[in-house]
């Protein structure tokens, strides 16, 4: 049946699995795309200067969104995520009075998020479907109720602002500082990038997606699926932190806003409109959603949400890979 | 072919009679409600052994692989693998010891490809857990692609799990579990499910695979012939008990077996003289 014995068992040519992504875009291709989209941002941050906020802003949250795409992964939506973003652009909010050092802002953000990451993630990674994703809604409506109702410490819903920071010892002038974030943002967003593409290749990451499939066989591999997902979740929280800090030292005000439920659902949303398959989809999703709503707000003041939602059930309906789903197929398209 | 006429037989050890037996459960007692799913279960499996478990569905064959392997926990009673206690461990404890188990509908990751689940299998036994080496590394890529070869499935490598026929995802069901290098092997329903046409390729192949690598294998069957050609003894389960337990040559001419298990009225003539249960292993 399966022929000589001694046959090599090198794959054959056509197993070209490693050199593809999920949707089946080469890393080539994909590598291309993402350098394609990184030029076009700073094409457009230089030409219209003003919208170097809405990317910085944008590309913070594409790595919020990337935890996001972790979760997807194995199948778990969690509707509670904003809470890590929260964590880390408080903690730039507590600790900028005392250390105004972006470069140690940026760790400690991150740290902070990882362990609160864990502290959850021990009891979260318990459950599935609908109780992982209320479990974590719950617990982040919890901090929204912290930050607000603890006035003394975090000025309740008037929030707290963050004092002019400096960057490797230099406190730099506006202009240049807009575009110090934005390079910050820009790098963080790649090395995520990167860090989740392989992440995802790797025999945990393929375990990851092994929990939306076939959890039990996990189990009758050795496998603890419970520890696979903590470690995806534990990442996702410390993408979330650095995703805080970026928010916090970008806008210099931080609300108890940050954590509320429709924080989270925004990042949820954004993971559909970008699409899944893809360490790039949240970023594309990212600055499609703050780019509609940033000109859907001027056009239609009143009803930018509605321009929001429209968008969404078009994206829905008709391309339900997300914007990297219509990306992919187009470059497949072409490859054939 | 060997003297004993079974597929695979020239490069293993036999079962290796009066030895002491690999796998040992006794007295294992399960109910369901009213249903008695484990009413006593008894039963040695030897080194090297192909033990087939018989019987009408809702029988307890199914429960009690899944006893084995630490799904479920008998009310009563003792499992004991290589001399060790295993009752109480988790599945993935048992798979650690050396156990593995294939399913009766196949357990794959469907949006991987075979490849890709034969790797993960591989990545798995060895517990290297690096987040940021690829899955498809040229040791494991080769080791993985070594497995299917030998179970006929390296030009289907490439392909999503989700796109096999079902002969070729029970056997990507097995390779998964042969990957782990397990010492026994539980197999639910191996054929079940495989065109008649293919059902003796497959069996071939698996028996040909496990005998070469010397795992012992108990497996869960409906096609008598396949326990005819395949099994060195036969376990006949009813209503959570073992009615009969003995070579296929002998406990398949079994009345009682005929009648009550394979549903076909035995022949007039002079009895079989098979004895209700074979003593030594059980």
């Amino acid at each position: 049946m399966s022929g000589d014995r001694d046959a090599p068992a090198a794959a054959p040519a056509h197993v070209q699995v490693h050199a593809q992504g999920p949707a089946g875009v080469t890393l080539a291709r994909e590598g291309a795309l993402a350098l394609l989209a990184a030029a076009a941002a700073i094409l457009v941050a230089w030409a219209v200067p003003w919208l170097k906020f809405v990317l910085t802003l944008a590309l913070a949250k594409g790595i919020a969104v990337l935890g996001i795409l972790l979760l997807l992964r194995a199948g778990q939506v969690s509707f509670g995520h904003a809470m890590f973003l929260a964590t880390g652009a408080y903690t730039v909010a507590f600790v900028a009075p005392r250390i105004e050092e972006v470069l140690l802002l940026l760790p400690l953000a991150m740290l902070l998020a990882t362990l609160l990451g864990l502290a959850v993630g021990l009891f979260v990674v318990r459950y599935r479907d609908i109780f992982f994703g209320m479990l974590n809604l719950a617990l982040s409506m919890v901090l929204y109720s912290l930050l607000e109702k603890l006035y003394d410490y975090t000025k309740g819903t008037d929030g707290i602002r963050v004092a002019a920071l400096r960057f490797a010892g230099t406190v730099p002038g506006r202009e240049t500082q807009e575009w110090l974030m934005f390079g910050l943002a820009l790098l963080l967003a790649i090395g995520f990038g990167l860090l989740v593409r392989a992440y995802l290749g790797s025999p945990m990451g393929r375990a990851l997606a092994g929990i939306k499939t076939r959890e039990t066989r996990l189990e009758f591999m050795g496998i603890s699926a419970r520890r696979v997902l903590l470690f995806a979740y534990v990442l996702s929280a410390l993408m979330g932190g650095a995703a805080g800090a970026l928010v916090a030292m970008t806008s210099r005000h931080v609300t108890p806003q940050l954590a509320y439920w429709t924080s989270s659902g925004e990042l949820v949303f954004i993971a559909i409109l970008g699409g899944a398959g893809s360490a790039l989809g949240p970023f594309l999703g990212a600055a499609g959603f703050e780019l509609v709503r940033v000109y859907a707000a001027a056009a239609v003041a009143e009803a930018w949400q509605l321009i929001l939602g429209s968008v969404l059930l078009l994206v829905i309906l008709f391309a339900p890979g997300g914007i990297w789903g219509m990306l992919s197929g187009r470059l497949r398209g072409r490859g054939a | 072919m060997s003297a004993s006429g079974r597929p695979g037989d020239e490069a293993v050890d036999r079962p290796r009679q009066g030895t002491a037996p690999l796998l040992s459960a006794r007295g294992l007692r399960l109910a369901f409600g009213g249903v008695k799913a484990a009413d006593g279960i008894d039963l040695d499996v030897m080194p090297g052994e192909f033990l087939a478990i018989i019987g009408p569905n809702g029988a307890g064959k199914t429960t009690f692989i899944n006893m084995t392997t630490g799904y479920l926990r008998p009310q009563a009673g003792s499992i004991s693998y290589d001399g060790q206690p295993i009752l109480g461990l988790s599945p993935r404890a048992i798979v650690a010891r050396g156990i593995g188990r294939s399913f009766q509908l196949p357990q794959l990751f469907t949006e991987h490809t075979v490849l890709e689940n034969a790797a993960l299998a591989i990545a798995a036994r060895a517990g290297l857990w690096s987040p940021l080496a690829p899955l498809l590394r040229p040791a494991w890529r080769t080791e993985a692609m070594a497995v299917l070869d030998r179970f006929g499935l390296a030009p289907l490598a490439g392909q999503r799990a989700d796109a096999l026929n079902e002969g070729a995802r029970k056997l990507a069901d097995i390779a998964m579990a042969v990957a782990l290098q397990p010492r026994l092997l539980l197999m639910d329903e191996p054929t079940s499910g495989v065109a008649a046409a293919e059902k003796m390729g497959v069996v071939e192949t698996l028996v040909r695979v496990l005998r070469e690598a010397k795992v012992t294998a108990v497996f869960v069957e409906h096609d008598m012939e396949v326990v005819e050609r395949f099994a060195d003894r036969v376990a006949v389960w009813s209503q959570g008990r073992i009615a009969a337990l003995g070579p296929p040559a002998t406990v398949l001419k079994d009345p009682a077996v005929l009648r009550d298990v394979i549903g076909i009225e035995p022949p007039t003539g002079p009895p079989a003289g098979l004895p209700a249960r074979e003593s030594g292993h059980a």
